[in-house]
Formats: structure tokens, sequence, C-alpha cells
């Protein structure tokens, strides 16, 4: 009797006050989270205080000191400041993530749609791989292919050699350098005949839609490409020279290639590793959105005479892309930060070279484990902002 | 609305004083509360390697043992009575800094190198030095070179991740005009991997520390350490700046175990030692003098780190010559045998 009477009256209490009720539980949870930050933030100042620890980002503008190995598109040495190193970092975090989507995506798709293929062999080949490279952890894969990747490379001197252009050894891929001479104008070609192809195949579009006429589409577009860029190469004094990769030895049994553009093995089966994990992913989240396109409309398209291609191409696929983009941004984010195991291999990404090298040198663990997490942050971001204006542009437009 | 930021108001009011009665809690200033808490706990904490064999290195049953090793043991026998009474905890180069700052071990004892940034930047104390090393590099002995003059351009050299030995190395190659390709590894083991598949040319880290990794190679004998040492290494215990009395404590405890030996007190001997005639060796072994009282320790402290852990040649001995790292002393001998061990006088 007691009791009820106690419950009424607290129930009655905030009958009497809906404003309070609505905002008493917001307010306690600001008041919460205002604290944790609060007092971790705190918590963290006093300790540094007390173990004679300063906080702030000067240091990012001090000379680093230490070299790395692979500095493509920045000009890096130790006597550059560690903001530059951090670009580096970064930029290699980068080419990794956008090399591994690019290979997870072509090998996801074509792993997804084989998985449905009518042949048995090829079914049965993609599960296998499916199961097998997902379920194994990356970590252990990445040293799989690190180390067999550098186990079955011969040494420089016994480089496997492409053509006397390329070669490929356990110090790396080195590919000839391009030294280009008015190479603007050339990539101003290039540019320019990709706008007519966008133009021309608009138009075409149009004509097929209103006038049902095809016109060899891919042949046109592939003269363009070519002719145009080729016309300023003969007529603007646009000339290509190559660095080619030379062996040189530095000792009785050391020899190392000199010139040319290299290509860590690091970075190699730190690609490998992340295209072939995350291909997997992606290749279920391909079946997934093409069986989820109801049979019926293979059926129809099939009634109108579309051959299977065109079935796949313009039926299927645009709906089917729906149900894909959503669960595939995961992936490209999941690559993204799984990049980061780098440093267990000697890639210099964000990891191994800011948060690790850097922050030991400097000691400024709170201020480079921050702006590390901001730049994956930042990262991540992009992509979701990027996938989800795809994902919008391919959405369903209700009318 | 306007109520709302009554409340809100109210709520960052206590947030306030719960803020400032946490505040004056942790910031009261205790005498060495390391100690105190090392008391209370039972056991000294420690962070040393992953695993180099002769500094810090776990057989399969879990004991360690090395010279590193060795530090934390005395520390926990003046302390606590008992050599085995420590809670080892391997930390990689990267963590070891943060482990210590963040209270999370007691003493790092790791072959860590003091240098002026360390030991005044981030929050530590180098206490002394237990191993006097310095750079050198590895390299097959097929290569042909036997002298750190030979290197060209173009070499690759595995080191190891946040070490001096990244800084030194850019010293050397850029002093010498040499473009290198640095690999670095987290690990170590991925070092010794990396290197043995024939990814580098050279494998450059402290000599102790080449001589120890060469033991994990595929073929040891197929590789040479250069005799050019190009940096100084003095590799030494570090505890938490702020706590000058177990900072004492520990700088003491190696340097007993130095004394020791230049006394010729050994494990064996130690207890026969008390009726000496020389009054410096029975401070030593706290037959004489209150040395114990001044670190706020009993006047045995000494006498157990030597019965328990040995002079600092004993350590030396068991865990680096004879094992086959480094036969021979080298820097590592006592001042009075043409070494660089010289330590000030416990008294």
């Amino acid at each position: 009797m007691n009791l009820k009477s106690t419950t009424s009256s607290i129930s009655d209490f905030f009958y009497a006050r809906p404003k309070l009720k609505y905002y008493l539980p917001q307010a306690l949870t600001i008041f919460f989270i205002v604290f944790i930050f609060g007092y971790f933030s705190y918590n963290a100042q006093v300790n540094m205080d007390n173990r004679g620890i300063d906080f702030g980002l000067r240091f990012l503008g001090e000379e680093s000191s230490f070299d790395i190995q692979f500095t493509p598109f920045v000009e890096y040495d130790g006597t550059k400041s560690y903001a530059t190193a951090y670009l580096v970092g970064l930029i290699n975090t980068i080419i990794v993530a956008l090399i591994g989507i690019f290979f997870a995506t072509i090998l996801g798709v074509v792993i997804g749609i084989s998985r449905l293929s009518p042949n048995y062999l090829i079914a049965k080949m993609s599960e296998i791989y499916i199961e097998i490279f997902r379920n194994v952890p990356l970590l252990l894969q990445l040293f799989f292919w690190y180390f067999a990747v550098l186990r079955t490379l011969p040494l420089p001197k016994d480089a496997v050699n492409f053509y006397d252009i390329s070669f490929l050894s356990i110090k790396g891929l080195y590919v000839p350098r391009f030294i280009w001479t008015n190479g603007q104008l050339f990539l101003t070609s290039i540019i320019a005949s990709i706008i007519v192809i966008f133009f021309l195949l608009k138009f075409f579009k149009k004509e097929q839609e209103q006038t049902g006429k095809q016109y060899p589409k891919f042949l046109i577009s592939l003269t363009i490409i070519t002719v145009l860029p080729f016309l300023t190469f003969l007529i603007g004094g646009v000339s290509l020279d190559f660095e080619y990769p030379e062996l040189k030895q530095l000792s009785k049994t050391i020899y190392n290639f000199k010139g040319g553009i290299s290509i860590i093995p690091e970075l190699m089966a730190l690609a490998l590793a992340l295209s072939l994990y995350t291909a997997t992913f992606i290749a279920e989240n391909v079946r997934a959105g093409i069986e989820g396109i109801s049979r019926g409309q293979k059926e129809a398209a099939a009634s109108i005479g579309l051959t299977p291609g065109q079935t796949l191409k313009l039926v299927v696929m645009p709906q089917a892309l729906r149900i894909i983009i959503p669960p595939t941004t995961n992936q490209y984010l999941n690559l993204t930060k799984n990049s980061s195991l780098a440093a267990a291999i000697a890639y210099p990404d964000l990891v191994l070279v800011f948060a690790g090298t850097a922050l030991m040198q400097t000691g400024r663990a709170i201020e480079i484990i921050s702006i590390t997490m901001l730049s994956y942050l930042s990262l991540s971001i992009t992509i979701s902002i990027f996938m989800n204006w795809y994902n919008k542009k391919i959405a369903i437009k209700e009318k | 609305m306007k109520k709302m930021f009554k409340h809100l108001f109210s709520f960052f009011a206590i947030f306030a004083v719960v803020m400032l009665a946490l505040g004056t809690e942790s910031m009261a200033a205790k005498k060495s509360k390391t100690l105190k808490n090392t008391i209370k706990k039972g056991f000294v904490r420690c962070g040393v390697s992953q695993g180099l064999p002769g500094f810090s290195n776990a057989d399969a049953s879990g004991n360690w043992t090395g010279v590193d090793v060795d530090v934390c043991r005395a520390v926990a026998a003046a302390v606590l009575g008992d050599a085995g009474k420590v809670k080892f905890t391997p930390l990689s180069a990267k963590e070891r800094f943060t482990a210590l700052t963040a209270g999370e071990i007691d003493i790092l004892s790791r072959n860590t190198t003091w240098t002026l940034s360390r030991d005044a930047d981030i929050g530590l104390t180098f206490v002394g030095v237990n191993f006097y090393d310095g750079q050198g590099f590895m390299v097959r002995k097929a290569s042909g070179i036997t002298s750190t003059s030979q290197f060209k351009s173009g070499l690759s050299a595995c080191v190891n991740i946040g070490t001096t030995t990244e800084l030194n190395m850019r010293d050397f190659f850029t002093a010498n005009g040499i473009t290198y390709e640095p690999v670095v590894f987290e690990k170590a083991d991925e070092v010794v991997a990396a290197y043995d598949s024939g990814r580098c040319d050279t494998y450059t880290t402290d000599k102790s520390g080449l001589a120890a990794q060469r033991t994990k190679l595929s073929n040891p004998d197929d590789h040479i350490v250069l005799p050019e040492t190009i940096s100084k290494e003095p590799l030494g215990p570090v505890v938490r700046q702020g706590d000058a009395v177990w900072e004492d404590i520990v700088r003491w405890s190696l340097n007993v175990m130095i004394e020791a030996e230049e006394y010729g007190i050994n494990s064996s001997n130690a207890d026969s030692m008390k009726t000496s005639k020389n009054p410096q060796i029975k401070r030593l072994v706290g037959a004489e003098g209150e040395l114990g009282a001044a670190l706020g320790l009993d006047n045995d402290w000494s006498l157990r780190i030597i019965k328990q852990v040995g002079n600092y040649g004993e350590s030396y001995k068991r865990n680096i010559a004879d094992t086959g790292i480094l036969p021979t002393r080298g820097p590592n001998e006592l001042w009075t045998k043409g070494g660089l061990l010289y330590v000030p006088p416990a008294r």
C-alpha cells in the first residue's frame, strides 16, 4: 500500500511536469558524456604534469632525422620535418588502400559472379577460395605472403627479367621511370579526348533512345583516345624518355638496381594480402546482391530478347548494386583500417612512420596517437561520403 | 529552456566539485609512492625485452634470465628480500617508455640507450649503465665486405623500429655520403627473418644485439659482425621521473653489484666477508655503517643482492660469456682491469 503510493507520487510528479520528464534524461546523458570526457582529459593532464610531460604540436616542425624507405610523391629525407614524415606515412597509407580497394573490387566482383556460375568447377573453386581466405586472420596471411614473397623471389643478381626494362627481385619490382618533355600537353590531350568521348557517349545514348540506332561505341572511343594523344605526340613536340633500372654491383655478392621506380616487396605483399582478404567479403556481397533480384526479372529480360550479358548489365546489376554498395562501403573502410597492419612487415605507412618511429623519437604519445586516429577517421569519412554519394546516385529515384 | 540551463548549470557545478576533489587527492605528494606500492604488492614490476639472449630472455618454462633481468632481481632482493619476487612484462621498443610513464611497470631494464632527449624530455630518469655497447653492422661473409668503408650506395639495411639505431644509421650513412634503403620492422624476429631471407644486405643494431640475434639465423657461421662501432650505446635501467627515493634504490642496487665485484665479494663468499678487515667490504655486506637506512631499507639489503643475484661479474659470466654471446668483457670490464665500469663508492 505504502509502496504503491510512493510509485504513483513519482509518476504524478513527472506527469505534472512533462517538460522535466522530457529534458531530464537528455540532461543526464549530456552530463555523463561531459563527465567522462572531462575526467579522462583532466586525469591525463594531471598525470602528464606529475611526470613532467608537456603537451603541444610544436614538435611537428622539428627535424625528423630518420629516413624512410618508400617516399613517392614527396621529397623526403631526414632533414625534413616530422610534419613531412607524417605526410609520407599518410600518402603511403592512401596508396596501399587505393591499390587494395581496386584489386579487391575487381576480384570480389569476378569471384562473386562466378560463385553463381552454372559451371560446377568454377562455382566450387570460388567457394573454396572464399572460405579459406576469409577465415584465416589477416595478420597471418600478411606474414605468409610477405615471407612467401621474400623467399620465392630471387636475389637482384638473378632477377626475373622483363625484356631488360623491368626487373623483379627480392628488393622489389623495378620499372622504368618516365621522363616527359612537354608532358603537360600530352596530359591535356588525354583529358580532352576523355571529355569528347563523354559527350559523344551521351549523344549516342540519346540517339538510341530516340531512333533506336546503335553505334559502335567502344571502337569510336578507342580511336579517339589513341589518335588524339598520338597526334599531339607527333605535332606538339612531346617526347618520352625512359630511365631504365640498371644492375649495379655493390660488393662481391651484393647487387642492387639503380634508377627507375622501385615497388618494394612490402607494398606488394600488403596489397596482395589486403586484396585477397577483402575480396572474399566483397564477393559475398555481390552474390547476395545478385541473388536478391527475383528470378522473374531475368526471365522477363530473356523474354524480351536480351542476351545473358545484357540481362546482367542492364537488368540485374543496376538493381543488385543497390544491395551491394552499402556493405561494400564497410569493406572499403575495413581495408583502409586493416592497412595499418603494415607495421608488421616494414611497409612505411602512417602507423609505422608516424605512430612508430616519430612517436618513439619524440615521446609525444598523446599528440601523435590523436593525430593518427584523426587521420584514419578522416580517410574513413571521405570514403563513406564518396560511397554514399554513389549509392544515392544509383538508388531508385522515386517519383 | 531557461529551466534546463539552470539544471545544466547545477550539474556542471557538481561536476567541478567532484573534479577538484579527485585532483587534490592525486596531486598530493607522497614520499616514494613506488616503494610503498611495491611493498604492498609484494613484487617488483619490471619491463624487459621480448627476448634478447643474454639481456632478457625467457626459457620454455617462463624463467627470465639476463643481465637486464638481474638488475630487477637485485632491486627485488633489496626491497622485498627475495630476488624471485619480480613480475616481468615483455615490451617492444615502441611500448617501453609509455609502459613506464603510464605506471604499468616501475623499472624499465630493457637494453635501453641513455640519451639526453630521453632523459630530459619524456618523463624518464636513467639511473646508470649496466652495459656499454655500440652500434655495429652484420653482413654475409660471402659478400666480401670486411669493413664499413666498403659500403656503397644502394645498400638496404634491416633495422628495428623506435630505437636510437634508426638515427645512428642515418647519421653514419649521411656522413659517409652513402644512400641506403632502411627496412624498418616492429619486432626483432621479423628483422632477423627478413635479413636471413636476403631482403637486406646488412642488419644493424647494438653489437651485443647482433651477437645475440646471430644465433637465431639459419646459418650463423655465414655472417660476420663488422669491426667498426658507429655509436656509443650506454644501456641501463630507467625509472619514472619524480620519485627520487625509488630512483636511488635502483641506482644503488646496480652499483652494489658492480662494486661487489671490484672488492671480490661474490654470492658464495658474501657471508664470510662480514668479518673482513676492509671497512668498505664490511659496508657492502651490511656489517658496518647505515647505508640501508639512507635508502629507507634495512641494512642487509646489499648482502641479499650479492647472495641472491651475485656480483656484476657473476651475472655477466652466467648470462653473456657462458652462453657464447660475447666471450670477452671488452668495455664492460672493471675500471681496475682496463674497462669502463666505474661506479661511485657505496659509503
